[in-house]
């Protein structure tokens, strides 16, 4: 009974201001990092969140400091909302020597030990076996962790995908595999990669109980991310979820986005998780115009001082190009 | 003097996987068939009664499945040792060794390390055709990121595992298939380990260098052997690891023999063979007194009929030719 508690969303003024803040924060993130692709501030290149921010928010609620979390190329929203610092996540967009994986990585690969944040995956599919093994080495060494593994509907279609839904059913591993459906791999949209485009199924074939939810609805993702969080966190072996939701921006900056109908885009961003989010704690009195205001000044100064803090940040220097290449040699570099 | 005893290759391996077994309950065996098969070369047969299945971990088919369940496995601070089949097989895990294995530390700005071990079977010579027999030592030598050995002898297939596992890094042991029947002396007792840096002079001889790895060190003392009658001294470098090359073995050598063959039983393109002849051009090329010589597969899928799998690997009576061109004999 206590357990079916747990899993029940408790919708506090605080809570749903917390929700509220990290929704904002990676929108805003978001946009500023757009702003600073088009200035060149940032290269190479860059997807992203905008339109998919409660997927993130919500599954990280149901995470704990302890459970590890592996992502994918579109992983700003994810890292912010594990908790790594705005500005090392700024300098990292920046390819400076403060950025979380000192410049090496850039927008497609955060990475952080502390937070146990395991990249920033630029391979489709290539994360999943990692959660496994991260799973794995958790279930051996008798820790009671999750391993929280987020990719998107493309990487349905990936051996690795399948491969690794089978070895965490096999061995029974907590591992909470998260679907983010966003209906187009690039500019493939789901029906045309996916003989059977219900998501679930591929992961139901290998007995994983699977539920799908509204991914743009930051507390029903909340919701189903805890009773699977507390699943796997009871022994009972890995589960599944698909969040369905829609990317507002293009897959990248240099996609033209010329396989979507701009009325499909308008379409979903009327029910936008930010938006819609707001809209109902005002409607509920849970939160004041005035609450709003102030998170997203206070927003507004932390994502200025992290532009600052990356534009002040050093350059890795030259000379340390190969550093960590190896362990040994960066012990011995540094 | 210390006690010797006779082992095979495959139980040295075995003997390797057992005391790191023991001594670090970190360490993992996993693989296809490691279990109550044991293992496709029977180097894990028993072990499964002794350390259990969850140590012991027989896997689906999947190589990038498991190899890269490994990985995370190895960052969650286990120490495990995979096991593929055979190199063809690894192909399809390459995915996670070089995009992933290969690149964490480096990508993530030195925040995690991969300490994996990776074996696998590798090479021609046992008539199993175009899928289960090619030496593609050099393509995982050329990733940085990961090391590369290629235990050769007893001592060093007993010995290489244990350092491998110390090392923080992604490691990958390629073992020639053709030796796991091999036999040899090693110590009877005390702490077998190895180095896992550095090439070894297994023959020595001032007339010309042969420079190579794993099986085919066997075929270069046999060359060297018959030259020896001819009056004809060869120096034999085992290479053991292929990154990071031990260059400096191999120039001291040659500053001495001052002619160069290297037998490799990739494909002469692209070759590691040619790795480490360039090497040699770049450091030693005013010590040559004839151009290196290269002897490598002949560019052919390895076919399965054995007189023609013979004469498309590497075999003494060519090496030995090739030795006898650099002296111009």
């Amino acid at each position: 009974m206590n357990e079916a508690a747990n899993d029940r969303v408790h919708l506090t003024r605080e809570h749903a201001l917390h929700l509220l803040k990290e929704m904002l924060r990676i929108r805003y993130f978001e946009e500023k990092c757009a702003e600073l692709y088009s200035a060149g501030k940032i290269r190479g290149f860059l997807h992203l969140y905008i339109g998919e921010e409660a997927n993130a928010v919500g599954v990280m609620q149901a995470l704990e400091p302890e459970d590890a979390i592996v992502a994918t190329y579109r992983e700003h929203g994810h890292a912010l909302a594990r908790g790594l610092p705005t500005t090392a996540v700024m300098a990292e967009m920046y390819g400076k020597a403060s950025g979380s994986s000192r410049g090496r990585g850039g927008s497609m690969h955060i990475f952080s030990a502390t937070h146990r944040f395991y990249g920033g995956n630029a391979i489709v599919g290539g994360g999943l076996p990692l959660a496994v093994g991260l799973a794995l080495a958790d279930t051996m060494q008798g820790r009671n962790r999750v391993t929280c593994c987020f990719f998107g509907e493309g990487a349905a279609a990936e051996g690795e995908f399948h491969e690794s839904m089978n070895l965490a059913a096999l061995w029974r591993l907590p591992v909470l595999f998260v679907c983010e459906n966003n209906l187009y791999a690039m500019g493939t949209a789901l029906v045309q990669s996916e003989s059977n485009p219900d998501i679930r199924a591929h992961a139901a074939v290998f007995g994983i109980v699977s539920e799908a939810v509204d991914g743009m609805d930051v507390v029903a993702v909340e919701s189903a991310a805890l009773r699977a969080a507390h699943a796997v966190r009871r022994g009972e072996g890995p589960r599944f979820l698909e969040t369905r939701t829609y990317r507002f921006r293009a897959h990248s900056m240099f996609d033209p986005d010329l396989y979507r109908d701009k009325e499909e885009i308008e379409e979903w961003k009327k029910h936008g998780p930010v938006l819609r989010f707001r809209d109902w704690v005002l409607s509920t009195d849970l939160v004041h115009a005035t609450d709003i205001d102030k998170l997203e000044a206070d927003i507004a100064r932390e994502i200025d001082d992290a532009v600052a803090f990356a534009e002040a940040a050093p350059w890795e220097p030259v000379e340390d190009l190969m550093r960590d290449v190896y362990t040994r040699n960066g012990m011995a570099a540094a | 003097m210390t006690d010797t005893r006779r082992i095979t290759y495959r139980e040295a391996v075995r003997e390797a996987l057992r005391e790191a077994m023991t001594r670090d309950e970190r360490v993992f065996l996993m693989g296809e068939d490691v279990g109550a098969y044991g293992g496709a070369y029977a180097c894990s047969l028993g072990l499964l009664q002794e350390f259990g299945e969850e140590r012991i971990r027989n896997t689906p088919l999947c190589e990038s499945g498991f190899v890269g369940a490994g990985i995370g496995a190895a960052m969650g601070g286990m120490r495990p040792i995979v096991e593929i089949m055979t190199i063809n097989f690894a192909l399809l895990a390459l995915d996670q060794i070089v995009n992933t294995a290969a690149t964490i530390r480096h990508m993530s700005g030195g925040q995690l390390s991969v300490p994996l071990v990776i074996r696998m079977a590798t090479g021609a010579g046992r008539q199993l055709a175009a899928q289960h027999s090619h030496s593609l030592e050099g393509w995982f030598a050329h990733v940085p990121g990961i090391r590369v050995v290629a235990p050769a002898t007893i001592t060093d297939a007993r010995g290489m595992l244990w350092t491998a596992l110390e090392d923080p890094d992604p490691v990958v042991i390629m073992e020639h298939a053709t030796l796991y029947n091999e036999e040899g002396d090693i110590a009877a007792e005390g702490d077998l380990a190895v180095d896992i840096d550095r090439a070894a002079v297994l023959r020595s001889g001032d007339d010309a260098t042969i420079i190579t790895y794993s099986a085919n060190v066997k075929k270069a003392l046999a060359a060297a052997d018959q030259l020896s009658g001819e009056g004809i001294e060869c120096e034999v470098i085992d290479l053991r690891t292929l990154r990071p090359l031990d260059d400096a073995t191999i120039m001291t050598s040659i500053t001495r023999t001052h002619r160069a063959v290297v037998v490799d039983e990739g494909w002469r393109t692209g070759s590691f063979a040619a790795e480490v002849s360039s090497c040699i051009q770049e450091q030693a090329f005013f010590e040559l007194d004839a151009p290196v010589e290269r002897v490598c597969s002949v560019e052919v899928p390895i076919p399965y009929a054995r007189h023609l799998e013979e004469a498309a690997i590497p075999q003494p009576a060519g090496i030995a030719a090739a030795v006898r061109k650099v002296l111009r004999r």
